[in-house]
């Protein structure tokens, strides 16, 4: 049985390149675009397939329906009221995390990531412990007649949550990554603390907060399960784009639930766009690249 | 100006004042509402949190979530795994394209992807109308929950194994094949053993963000009890029937998980960029 093996070792040695084999190689494409195809081009192109399936005035209807209107009236105020505030957090976690070492700055950095962890459902649901009719502070906001729960606030809560993460995580690394070689040659040619950030900082930085503004507004306006929790599905007034969406596409207006998905995909492709364009601009910069430049006295 | 660190100086300012910014926020907005929910379940007698913790119905949906989500990082890891090894190594038409679209599921709204994958593999969709032949359902099945958690979870182990595969060192390969080594034995004892922290990472990676994962699985999955019902559908479920209780306990599981998988990534990429700065030159 094995006494035939030897002679069959030879053939091996005359192919020593270092990758593989052409039909290796083309199956191996063929099967990587297969499944981009399978799970990635074929739900855009349905997507928009869908939407168009009754021709552009069903769409334009569905789009310029009154509840459509307002679900995405309230989807751009919600991105316009959480994308500047998480900006500015971003700003000043990255300042605080990037430009300087303390003790427990990696326990800040897990935290931060912290709502990545976390299922929207649960995002939504601390929201509606807190405030919520029968929260802690349900009594005393009732009492005041204000509403949060199943109302723009809870929308607005609830996708700060979410998207906290978003603009930080760009800026942190980025940051880290410069270092303070050029903040500290400002800070000896007498410019003061605001001046430096906003001459040299901010510039260094522009493409990283850009990259990050644009994930974390896309995030913003397609939350769906956090939203979904606290919202109360108010038709018109509490709807979110998304939770537009899933009601149409609950009572069989696929039409209509596509037409509206087909503004969010279309955002979605203009973020994926500009990302690719902000990572041709400015590279990211890698763990593994950080790591030696930090270790640099 | 301030002398806050024991070390070194500090020549920049603010570091008091962005340090405390950022904390203010995180508490505000993160970490007194997360803290809400532990308070809440400490609140409850561990009896009823245990009970409303295992109940059949819970049970039912741990496995189906973390089945499913095991299943659909498993997937990811060979799919993704050869196609970010066809977009870093080979050259063809539209890689850029392709390797731009690797991102879509981090950018398409989960209610989107959940609406336009339960269309494709309903019994008339696109797919779904071949499978019905093939007697194989995929909506409103377990199934249909693996592949929208696939979805989601595919960018994740791309983009952990790229600039890993980016930074690998062809002369350990070259070294490798002029030793005599076939081009199998080489992946095998050479590139794979560099990409095993990445491959976990990335692993970890998809299946806590499927594990949590919501929108894209409430449509496809048709959220049976005990068949198709993920532990986030199930809590829900039990908040829009002001079971405030029930929700916290399986909130409370959940959230045990998804801290132990934080920590697990954590370590992972500890490791990763250990192994990368080992091995980067």
């Amino acid at each position: 049985m094995s006494s035939a093996e030897p002679l069959s070792v030879a053939p091996a040695v005359t192919r020593p390149a270092t990758t593989e084999s052409a039909i290796v190689r083309v199956l191996l494409i063929a099967v990587a675009v297969g499944f981009v195809a399978l799970f990635l081009i074929l739900p855009l192109v349905a997507i928009f397939a869908q939407a168009f399936e009754r021709g552009i005035p069903a769409y334009l209807r569905a789009i310029c329906d009154p509840e459509a209107l307002a679900a995405i009236r309230l989807t751009l105020w919600t991105a316009a009221l959480v994308v500047p505030l998480n900006a500015l957090f971003g700003l000043a976690a990255a300042w605080a995390i990037g430009k300087f070492t303390f003790r427990g700055r990696s326990v800040l950095i897990t935290l931060i990531d912290l709502p990545f962890a976390v299922s929207p459902v649960i995002a939504g649901m601390v929201f509606v412990l807190l405030f919520g009719q029968r929260g802690w502070l349900g009594p005393f906001l009732q009492a005041h007649d204000i509403r949060i729960i199943f109302a723009m606030p809870g929308v607005v809560l609830a996708t700060l949550f979410v998207t906290c993460p978003l603009v930080a995580r760009e800026l942190i690394p980025l940051m880290e990554a410069q270092g303070t070689e050029e903040e500290q040659a400002a800070a000896v040619l007498g410019a003061r603390g605001w001046q430096t950030f906003l001459r040299v900082t901010l510039p260094n930085s522009r493409w990283g907060l850009l990259y990050g503004l644009v994930l974390c507004n896309a995030r913003a306006m397609g939350e769906f399960g956090a939203v979904s929790v606290v919202s109360g599905h108010i038709r018109g007034v509490t709807n979110t784009m998304t939770l537009h969406i899933e009601l149409l596409y609950n009572e069989y207006n696929t039409t209509g639930a596509f037409a509206v998905a087909s503004l969010l995909a279309l955002l979605s492709l203009v973020t994926l766009g500009a990302k690719s364009v902000l990572e041709w601009k400015a590279p990211r910069p890698r763990p593994g690249i950080r790591r030696r430049q930090r270790q640099q006295p | 100006m301030s002398w806050t660190g024991k070390r070194q100086p500090r020549v920049l300012p603010g570091f008091g004042l962005f340090l405390g910014l950022t904390l203010t926020y995180l508490s505000l907005v993160v970490l007194i509402p997360l803290l809400a929910l532990v308070i809440k379940a400490l609140a409850i007698s561990p009896q009823r949190l245990w009970q409303a913790a295992t109940a059949p119905q819970a049970l039912a949906s741990y496995r189906l979530s973390f089945g499913a989500s095991l299943t659909a990082a498993a997937v990811n890891v060979v799919f993704g795994g050869i196609l970010a090894w066809v977009l870093v190594r080979y050259r063809f038409p539209l890689r850029r394209l392709i390797d731009a679209l690797v991102d879509l599921p981090f950018a398409l709204p989960t209610a989107v992807a959940g609406i336009t994958l339960t269309s494709l593999y309903s019994t008339n969709g696109w797919i779904g109308r071949y499978l019905a032949r093939l007697d194989i359902e995929v909506a409103y099945t377990p199934l249909g929950v693996v592949v929208a958690l696939t979805f989601v979870g595919l960018p994740f182990v791309v983009r952990t194994l790229q600039p890993v595969l980016e930074d690998l060192d062809s002369e350990i390969e070259e070294a490798a094949a002029s030793l005599g080594a076939g081009r199998w034995q080489t992946i095998r004892r050479v590139i794979l053993p560099e990409l095993w922290p990445a491959l976990a990472t990335g692993f970890a990676l998809a299946f806590a963000r499927a594990v949590g994962e919501y929108g894209s699985v409430v449509f496809i999955s048709g959220n049976k009890p005990f068949r198709t019902e993920i532990t986030p559908q199930l809590i829900y479920a039990k908040l829009e029937m002001y079971d405030y209780a029930g929700a916290t306990a399986l909130a409370a599981v959940m959230l045990g998980a998804s801290f132990a998988l934080l920590l697990t990534i954590n370590g992972l990429q500890r490791w990763a960029a250990r192994r990368q700065a080992a091995f980067g030159d």
